[in-house]
């Protein structure tokens, strides 16, 4: 087995970090130099790396890439953290200061609480299977409502276990929420993308997993006291609609009252008013009668013929008198047409010539000619006549 | 399971307030619904009062039969690690 002697100076060891330990497995760079005292040749380094831990970041970084592609780690695997939970299972180790704190969070903040242990080792070989396992048991319980599943805080290799696959399945499977809590805050594990809720320490994840009890308490008082109150208001409302209410049945009570009243009165005054009508009624009736009685004619006939012989003698003297004076002025008149009658100069010798067949009346001898036929009428009888002879044509 | 017995009484007595305060009910449905409330809020008290603290270690023997047993805080140097 050949080897060579490799020589790292102060001012190079300061600079590396992490500690060298023996054992460990690096890779190195450097130059290659004689050791003068032995005659030996030997490696003076400037760079060194942990060939291992190398190895493990590679191993993580492909798992986790596998399981990313299964699914494993989506959001919509992620199951509710029950709000109240009765019962809560912690995976990790008896003898850690993980445990300790975990407990002591739980008891301070929900003091009702009913913790379940499933011890394991949490480093080393071995201490993936313990975990899966204490998981599957945890799920077999039907007792638990979330369960925390971590350690403190350690090297890259402490933490390991929580990169395994056995870990990852077994919380991936878990049909409990699960709430990671590995290391320190910077510190991520696979089992941290898997779980349900990753909280960055054993502390806050107890935190995270109860409520404060006091707080519920007060919760539960604070809704007791709202509801209450809502109900005081509510009762008081409806009081106060129900004494609205009667308040004005009250109302109605006077104004019934108040419209009875009017009422009575309407129908006094319509009854006094009715009364004086047929008073005024009655007195124009009698009135009426009265009158009536003063124009009966039989009263009037009798009257009336109180009056007819008076106006019979008044009658007769004066169509006496009327007949006296026509009498009078017809024997004036016929006097007078006695005068002018042609009769009347007829008797006194004359006579009127009238033309036949014509009947005019000659008053010139140059009308007629010679052979003229005429006729005269005298007083008393008439002559045919005819012309046989004009002699003159001039006046008398 | 006590809790989901808890959270779905919480949960329901939440709505219940919620449904109060909008004060659209009539007064007997307002009634009916705060006596549940009232109801409600007495169970969960009895939930949270009758919760006892308890911790227990669940361990498998060696013939890998799971048991559960009481925690006692000086029972972390009798546990192996491994």
């Amino acid at each position: 087995m050949s080897q060579i002697r490799a020589v790292l100076f102060r001012s190079s060891a300061n600079r590396l970090r992490f500690a060298l330990q023996e054992g460990l497995h690096v890779i190195v760079r450097g130059r290659l130099s004689v050791y003068e005292p032995r005659g030996e040749y030997q490696i003076v380094l400037d760079m060194m790396e942990p060939k291992g831990i190398g190895a493990l970041q590679l191993a993580f970084e492909q798992l986790k890439e596998r399981l990313a592609a299964e699914g494993l780690f989506d959001q919509d695997r992620k199951k509710a953290i029950p709000p109240f939970p009765r019962t809560v299972g912690v995976v990790t180790s008896l003898t850690g200061a993980a445990i300790r704190d975990i407990l002591a969070v739980l008891r301070r903040r929900w003091p009702i609480v009913h913790i379940v242990i499933a011890p394991v080792q949490v480093q080393g070989e071995g201490a993936g299977r313990q975990i899966a396992e204490a998981l599957t048991a945890l799920n077999g319980l039907d007792l638990v409502d979330v369960v925390i599943v971590g350690r403190g805080g350690g090297s890259l290799e402490d933490l390991w276990s929580f990169n395994e696959e056995i870990v990852v399945r077994a919380i991936a499977a878990s049909h409990i929420p699960v709430v990671s809590a590995v290391g320190h805050e910077i510190d991520i594990t696979l089992a941290d993308f898997v779980a349900d809720l990753r909280a960055p320490t054993p502390s806050a994840a107890a935190e995270a997993v109860v409520p404060v009890l006091a707080d519920i308490v007060e919760r539960l008082r604070e809704l007791r006291v709202r509801m209450e109150q809502v109900m005081l208001r509510h009762c008081a409302s409806e009081r106060r609609r129900a004494d609205a209410g009667v308040l004005g049945l009250k109302d109605v009570r006077f104004r019934l009252q108040e419209a009875a009243q009017q009422t009575d009165d309407l129908m006094d005054c319509l009854c006094k008013m009715t009364q004086r009508l047929l008073r005024v009624r009655c007195e124009q009736v009698h009135e009426l009668q009265r009158n009536l009685s003063s124009l009966n004619p039989i009263l009037v006939i009798k009257q009336g013929l109180v009056r007819i012989p008076h106006l019979s003698k008044r009658l007769e003297g004066r169509m006496c008198v009327a007949m006296e004076h026509h009498r009078h002025r017809v024997r004036a008149t016929l006097a007078q047409l006695n005068t002018l009658s042609p009769l009347a100069v007829l008797g006194r010798g004359y006579s009127i010539l009238q033309t036949v067949p014509a009947g005019q009346i000659l008053h010139r001898a140059g009308d007629v000619e010679t052979g003229q036929e005429l006729e005269a009428q005298l007083a008393r009888g008439r002559l045919s006549c005819v012309v046989t002879r004009v002699l003159d044509d001039s006046p008398v | 399971m006590a809790a989901v017995k808890f959270e779905t009484a919480m949960a329901r007595l939440e709505a219940i307030v919620g449904e109060l305060e909008k004060s659209d009910l009539p007064l007997d449905e307002s009634l009916k619904i705060f006596e549940e409330g009232i109801r409600l809020s007495k169970s969960c008290l009895k939930i949270l009062e009758e919760a006892e603290h308890k911790v227990e270690v669940l361990v498998q023997d060696k013939n890998g039969k799971k048991r559960i047993h009481a925690y006692s805080s000086g029972e972390e140097s009798d546990e192996p690690s491994a």
